[in-house]
């Protein structure tokens, strides 16, 4: 096992501590409710998305761990004003890497998110990383009337 | 009590560091520290014992039960048998017919409630539960209520999470058709007043059903004392096999209630009009069972058994005391559950530090904890908090896995403060 301090690194700390694009955006036109049942976490991912595709704004909120909360945090700033195809790029490179299918050295869209690569040896954490992106993908394809998705 | 189950007068740091010697799977490294295993509430270790009696059974004695007119099927039939009665002597039991073989504490739970509930609950019933029951002390009953029109009461719990008995006497009333409630809480260790809570039902006319799931390795049952009605556990957790559980029901109640599962095994005569059934306890066990299951079990309650179940429960109390006193020094901590009679169930929180993160880093140190919800979402919202670390105690655990416990926390607060 890798040690514990490379996944704890100090990027995840300081987003844990202060999350980015935290709270409830009014009048979302896409949304979704994440949930790990293994664990009780959830997280709600509100998404104004344009008419060319673009997510103009993005904000989320709910409890869970360090590194679900950091990876939530990352999230937002990277989709934010990117094309919702550029977003599931992303969310489809991030889930390679964690799961071993990619490495990060070939997955360069992941840019900053790469400080949650070491979750990859850490199997029972890897959906505390995904949660927020599972999320924001169930979002993205929902309507106004939102979505639940779960990690299990 | 059976003579043999009060054993010797108490365990102390040598005694359960040689009865650790006897679990294989203890002798080794986690991570390159040594294994601190403090998880037995989810399931514990096997003792070499059991793992012996497993082997040789199915070396010496594998058969099906119950049918072949041959040898191993005779020998095979006298072990499962033979494990039954020890296990209705273990929990005192008036008679081996009361114990139905199950796949664990949740199927003989489901089990009550599709057979028992089925035939006895009506629109308006009531089933009461309380707050601090397992998941699987609750859906069972949802599911029944659903089928029959029946409604769940919940009895709530205290800030130290302890039953408020005063709740419980206003909530059992003339519609309360059965009463739910977990012997030792999972998630907090309460011990409740199981006792007090039957006699109370009893005086109502409602039936009791007790979750021993945590009980069964912590504590002596007797369910003749307890007087409950049915009484649920599972192997695993009292240093068994998985996949073997026990239904204990009186013999009376089992008598009435309709088959849970059809097939073979649980029937007298089969034709395409008409079926008759067995009696109890096979009317209950439907299809070839976990043949092997009972005899491991057999060989754990021998195992535990020779300790003594007075001696297990004093040095989890034990280690429980001088868990609760240790982290009580660690800043931040703020325990879920500090009930007056609690089994060696240590839940708590960490300002600021999600269960996860500690599990991880406490992991990474060679030390297994439970963290999440431990399939008690509703105590988790009772005290308000997304989930909990639970450290829990087995007669193998030591001071000296306290201790690394407890520096464990504080390489926690160090890397994440």
């Amino acid at each position: 096992m890798a040690d514990v301090r490379d996944l704890y690194q100090e990027v995840i700390f300081e987003h844990n501590k202060n999350p980015r694009n935290f709270g409830v955006l009014e009048n979302p036109n896409r949304f979704a409710t994440g949930h790990n049942p293994l664990c009780g976490d959830q997280l709600t991912v509100y998404l104004m998305v344009g008419d060319d595709g673009t997510v103009e704004d993005v904000k989320f909120e709910g409890s869970g761990c360090a590194i679900s909360v950091a990876s939530a945090s990352l999230m937002t700033q990277m989709i934010k004003g990117k094309p919702q195809e550029e977003a599931e790029r992303i969310f489809q490179a991030f889930h390679d890497v964690c799961t071993k299918e990619r490495e990060v050295e070939d997955a360069p869209e992941l840019e900053k998110l790469a400080v949650l690569a070491g979750v990859r040896d850490f199997p029972s954490r890897v959906k505390c990383a995904t949660l927020a992106w599972h999320t924001v993908h169930a979002a993205l394809e929902s309507g106004e009337q939102g979505a639940e998705v779960t990690t299990e | 009590m059976a003579v043999e189950e009060i054993g010797n007068p108490g365990i102390g740091d040598g005694d359960a560091e040689r009865y650790r010697r006897d679990f294989p799977c203890l002798r080794q490294e986690a991570h390159g520290r040594p294994l601190v295993y403090l998880d037995s509430a989810a399931t514990s270790q096997k003792p070499q014992a059991v793992i012996d009696a497993v082997s040789r059974f199915y070396e010496t004695s594998y058969s099906n039960v119950h049918r072949g007119a041959h040898m191993l099927s005779e020998r095979a039939t006298d072990a499962f048998e033979g494990a039954r009665s020890r296990i209705a002597s273990f929990i005192n039991a008036a008679d081996a017919r009361e114990i139905v073989f199950v796949r664990g504490a949740t199927e003989a739970i489901n089990l009550v409630a599709a057979s028992y509930g089925r035939a006895n609950f009506g629109s308006g019933d009531e089933i009461l539960l309380t707050e601090m029951e397992h998941h699987s002390n609750i859906v069972p009953w949802q599911l029944v209520a659903e089928q029959t029109g029946a409604t769940l009461k919940v009895v709530p719990i205290s800030d130290d999470g302890e039953l408020m008995m005063e709740r419980f006497d206003e909530l059992l009333g003339p519609r309360t058709k059965m009463v739910g409630v977990t012997h030792v809480s999972n998630a907090l260790g309460t011990i409740n007043p199981v006792k007090e809570i039957t006699a109370k039902a009893h005086a109502n006319g409602t039936p009791v059903l007790v979750d021993g799931c945590q009980a069964a390795p912590r504590v002596a049952v007797d369910v003749q004392d307890l007087d409950c009605d049915f009484y649920a556990f599972s192997g695993h957790k009292l240093y068994g096999p998985s996949g073997i559980g026990v239904l204990y029901g009186k013999r009376d109640l089992l008598e009435a209630m309709p088959p849970y599962q059809g097939g073979g095994e649980m029937i007298r005569r089969v034709t395409f009009d008409h079926t008759t059934y067995a009696g109890v306890p096979a009317k209950f066990e439907a299809g070839t069972p976990h043949i092997a299951g009972p005899v491991g079990l057999h060989a754990a309650i021998d195992y535990v058994a020779d300790i003594g179940m007075e001696a297990v429960l004093g040095h989890e109390r034990a280690l429980l005391d001088y868990a609760t006193e240790a982290i009580g020094q660690v800043d931040g901590v703020r325990l879920i559950g500090t009930a007056a009679d609690k089994a060696g169930i240590l839940s708590f929180v960490l300002d600021g530090v999600h269960p996860h993160d500690i599990g991880t880093i406490l992991d990474n140190q060679g030390i297994a904890v439970r963290t999440g919800h431990h399939c008690a979402q509703p105590v988790m919202d009772r005290f308000q908090v997304p989930a909990t670390t639970r450290a829990s105690f087995g007669l193998y655990n030591t001071r000296e896995d306290v201790d690394a416990f407890i520096r464990g926390l504080h390489e926690v607060k160090d890397i994440l403060g």
